[in-house]
């Protein structure tokens, strides 16, 4: 064996790739591959994406006057309702863990799946189930009871359709729960020979976090989704007073589970921002392990601060002592991440592809998001903004800002290994540049409406504010535009786009050691690791511009 | 109507809150700007290419680094947090003089009354540099009483009394919103507060439509209902007596020792069966359903007035 098969450059027998391999549509719907189940995703969250954008164009125009112009009240309630629901559980919490997830976790641990592929399959039939669900509650009149399915409003006083909603989310929690298990598997049973724990990428480290929450945190979304469907349906008396109930026991069990999932929504968008900041500045992540227990301890310290939702709720003034502390202690975790990945930057040879230019716009984003949430953290300032559109603004910057950057920054990153085609550079930077200061139009604006008292899921609201809604309206034309474009020059590339070679960015990681796109085990070689992930230097030193030492795929051809 | 850039403070609570805000915003507008011109500058100085020195990275990026940039934003955060936390806890509890007023919110209103029972709709009319008390419950759902320019917010619940208090310091009129989804015209459950010089107030209180108070109210139910059958000081039933009831300890026949406070009177008259007094049988009936949040205030209130040793029972149920 020479050294010029080993880094791939020989041609070898021909035989399809993942995506040729089966032509059929059968053959996509029966799959096990896991790269064809993320590409299932994709399509699946991309509908969904779309679906619940549509809904909150149409609630930021009705927001353009201050007595609403085109939309009933409940008609507004419905898609706000819609909005949330579908973004949530139908967008975010799938979307970097089961598109990107999927297709990268087997590929940079150098395994040929996951660990149980028909699981993998069964969890995307599960999604479509619930999406199935959910926009039947939509098509059949709608469901008015927000994201949040409030009690006892969802239950006793809700004419909508609670029942289909709630089922929708109660399906899509038990796929976020395969998922989790299949990837925890995955991480611990098939990693390659010699990749230890801390030679693990730390999209790995991010994605083993994230389906750890899941699996520990998405059994109480179902079970208090299944006590207001009991309440409403059967008529138990569990949140209702009138019959002894407590409307506030559902916003505890409801948060245990909405809490962690912000980092179930955040946490892989860190791990794709920690690949690709050192690739695009050559330069090893600084501070590795800190990263590795900075999420760590985010996933774990992230199921004690529910409370911090509920500080006006009525509940004990020393429970928001308690949960007021553990807030600021779980802001000091995502500072280190802030700080190491600036730190990364420190002499490296940086260049600034689309890829880099949305990990950069996610530091920001994360950054102006995590600060306001300080404020939020602090009892009495939250007592006044919260409810109003500061929360609004503080959790699109989390959850849109920095994840839905950071899906695009790997979407972008990635695209040439998962379709083998090269995207055209100009366009992708500059929808990556209009897509952080469309975001940042949007929302900004909204810190100061919300501080000067507008609360949030108003159709209707003091003309004092309307100048901040019409600035946050035309900021979401340019933030629609800068989410259209992608799907535009994406699907080109698809047909005339270049072809990419195994590793356009110079990257290290397995995954770019085998072909793009990959063959349907993933790799021709049973890949053996001999070196930590970011190996773009030699310890000690600076960035170079030499071509890294990627991982060694060598041994059984 | 509030001016569109700035927002009135209108409370002694406003004025603290605000400290807290501003405070925070320096802090982390400075946070910010430090770490966006951190990550600009880097990204100019070592964009690929350029002449900036390279070479073996300097002994001070090290582990040491990390350790005390975490242990620096460690201490700034728990710092924070008692400078927030203290500032809560010295507004917790209403002083003593505190003005009480009630308020009931159903879909989509507000429903206030004043001590003397005049009653008012999205309206409260409150004297200014007074402390005034708020007892609030639901007829429904939940929802939240919101007063941006007191920086004051409390949900409001069905089935409870939540309370909330606030000593507004300029006289004016201020939006009340409600801040809890609460159904179809959530944002037109819109009041307003108006904060009057302490004369106006008295002169505008007595201009209001003459209405029992609560506690009268609530002595009147207290015999309509059948309570005084049981209750009364002169009933041969043997039941707890409520004469000095209100703020006693109560001793329950499961062993454990109850404060007789508004929650506690509230559920006993709803689910007596839950929290027996020791020494007597659970023959109570149940009122859950039978009462409704105005009428449960109303005996509250009432019961609350026996508390004090100058008013008798019989001379509360006589006016």
């Amino acid at each position: 064996m020479t050294d010029a098969l080993l880094t791939g450059d020989l041609p070898l027998p021909p035989r399809p790739d993942y995506l040729r391999h089966g032509v059929t549509l059968k053959s996509w719907l029966i799959t096990t591959d896991h790269k064809r189940i993320a590409i299932l995703y994709a399509i699946t969250i991309t509908i969904f994406f779309f679906m619940g954008g549509i809904a909150i164009t149409l609630v930021r125009l009705e927001l353009l006057t201050p007595n609403g112009w085109l939309l009933t009240s409940d008609t507004y309630n419905k898609l706000f309702s819609f909005h949330g629901i579908v973004m949530v559980w139908f967008f975010l919490v799938p979307s970097i863990p089961n598109t990107l997830g999927n297709f990268l976790l087997p590929l940079m641990i150098g395994a040929p799946d996951v660990a149980f592929p028909r699981l993998n399959l069964f969890s995307w039939y599960l999604t479509i189930a619930a999406g199935v669900l959910t926009v039947y509650a939509l098509i059949a009149g709608g469901v008015d009871t927000g994201w949040t399915f409030y009690t006892p409003y969802s239950t006793m006083f809700s004419n909508s359709h609670v029942f289909a909603a709630a089922s929708g989310v109660f399906v899509v929690g038990f796929a976020s729960i395969a998922t989790g298990v299949n990837f925890i598997a995955t991480t611990h049973m098939l990693r390659a020979p010699g990749m230890t724990w801390f030679r693990l990428p730390l999209f790995v480290w991010a994605i083993y976090a994230t389906s750890i929450v899941m699996v520990l945190a998405t059994p109480v979304l179902a079970i208090s989704l299944l006590l207001v469907i009991a309440e409403r349906w059967l008529g138990l008396p569990i949140f209702n007073p009138a019959n002894g109930g407590d409307p506030i026991l559902f916003q505890h069990l409801f948060w245990f589970y909405s809490h962690p999932a912000v980092y179930i929504m955040v946490l892989p968008a860190m791990g794709v921002v920690s690949e690709i900041i050192p690739c695009f500045a050559r330069r090893r992540i600084f501070g590795y392990d800190f990263m590795v227990y900075a999420m760590l301890v985010i996933a774990g310290i992230g199921f004690f601060v529910w409370g911090h939702h509920m500080f006006v709720s009525g509940q004990s003034p020393y429970a928001n002592l308690i949960f007021s502390f553990l807030s600021f202690i779980i802001a000091v975790p995502s500072a280190i991440k802030v700080f190491n990945w600036t730190a990364s930057l420190y002499r490296g040879q940086i260049s600034f592809e689309a890829p880099m230019l949305y990990a950069l716009g996610f530091v920001g984003l994360f950054t102006t998001g995590g600060l306001s949430g300080l404020f939020l953290a602090s009892i009495p300032v939250d007592v006044h903004v919260t409810d109003t559109y500061f929360v609004v603004a503080h959790f699109h910057y989390i959850m849109v800002g920095g994840s839905v950057s950071a899906f695009f920054a790997g979407l972008h990153f990635w695209w040439p290994k998962i379709t083998g085609k090269m995207y055209p550079e100009s366009w992708s930077r500059f929808a990556a540049i209009l897509m952080y200061a469309g975001f940042n139009m949007t929302f900004l604006p909204q810190f100061f409406a919300g501080y000067l008292g507008m609360p949030r899921r108003y159709h209707t609201y003091p003309p004092e504010f309307q100048i901040y809604n019409v600035m946050s309206s035309s900021g979401a034309a340019i933030l629609a535009l800068a989410y259209l474009l992608p799907l535009g020059y994406l699907a080109w590339s698809l047909y005339y786009g270049e072809r990419a070679g195994k590793n356009p960015w110079g990257a290290t990681g397995l995954e770019w050691t085998t072909f793009s796109p990959p063959p349907p085990k993933n790799f021709d070689w049973q890949p053996r690791v001999d070196r930590g992930p970011y190996d773009y230097h030699a310890e000690g030193q600076s960035a170079g511009l030499d071509p890294p030492e990627v991982q060694n795929a060598r041994g059984v051809l | 109507m509030n001016p569109v850039f700035s927002l009135p403070e209108a409370s002694t609570h406003a004025v603290r809150v605000d400290h807290i805000f501003y405070g925070l915003l320096v802090l982390t507008g400075l946070t910010m700007i430090a770490v966006f011109v951190l990550i600009v500058m880097l990204a100019v100085r070592y964009r690929r290419g350029s002449s900036a020195e390279r070479g073996p990275l300097p002994e001070i990026v090290s582990r040491e680094f990390e350790i005390g940039w975490t242990s620096a934003t460690l201490f700034l955060f728990i710092f924070l947090f008692w400078w927030a936390a203290s500032a809560d806890l010295s507004g917790l509890s209403a002083p003593a003089n505190a003005l009480e007023m009630h308020v009931v919110a159903k879909q989509w209103m507000w429903k206030t009354q004043h001590s003397n029972g005049a009653r008012e709709i999205n309206a409260l009319h409150v004297p200014v540099d007074q402390p005034v008390r708020l007892v609030m419950t639901s007829q429904d759902v939940i929802h939240s009483f919101f007063v941006p320019a007191f920086r004051v917010k409390q949900d409001v619940l069905p089935g409870r009394d939540t309370e909330i208090w606030f000593r507004a310091t300029k006289t004016g009129v201020f939006p009340l919103l409600c801040a809890e989804y609460c159904g179809t015209d959530h944002s037109m459950m819109r009041g307003r507060i108006v904060v009057m010089r302490q004369e106006d107030y008295a002169s505008w209180l007595d201009k209001q439509p003459e209405g029992d108070d609560l506690a009268h109210q609530g002595a009147q139910l207290f015999v309509a209902q059948g309570c005084s059958g049981c209750h009364a000081d002169s009933s041969s039933v043997h039941a707890p007596k409520l004469t000095g009831l209100y703020g006693s300890t109560v001793q329950l026949s499961d062993g454990r020792q109850v404060k007789a406070d508004d929650g506690y009177i509230r559920d006993s008259i709803l689910q007596p069966k839950r929290e027996v007094v020791a020494g007597y049988e659970p023959i109570m009936p149940v009122y859950a359903g039978l009462l409704d949040d105005g009428e449960v205030q109303g005996l509250t209130a009432y019961i609350r007035s026996l508390a004090s040793p100058n008013r008798t029972q019989t001379d509360g149920a006589a006016k």
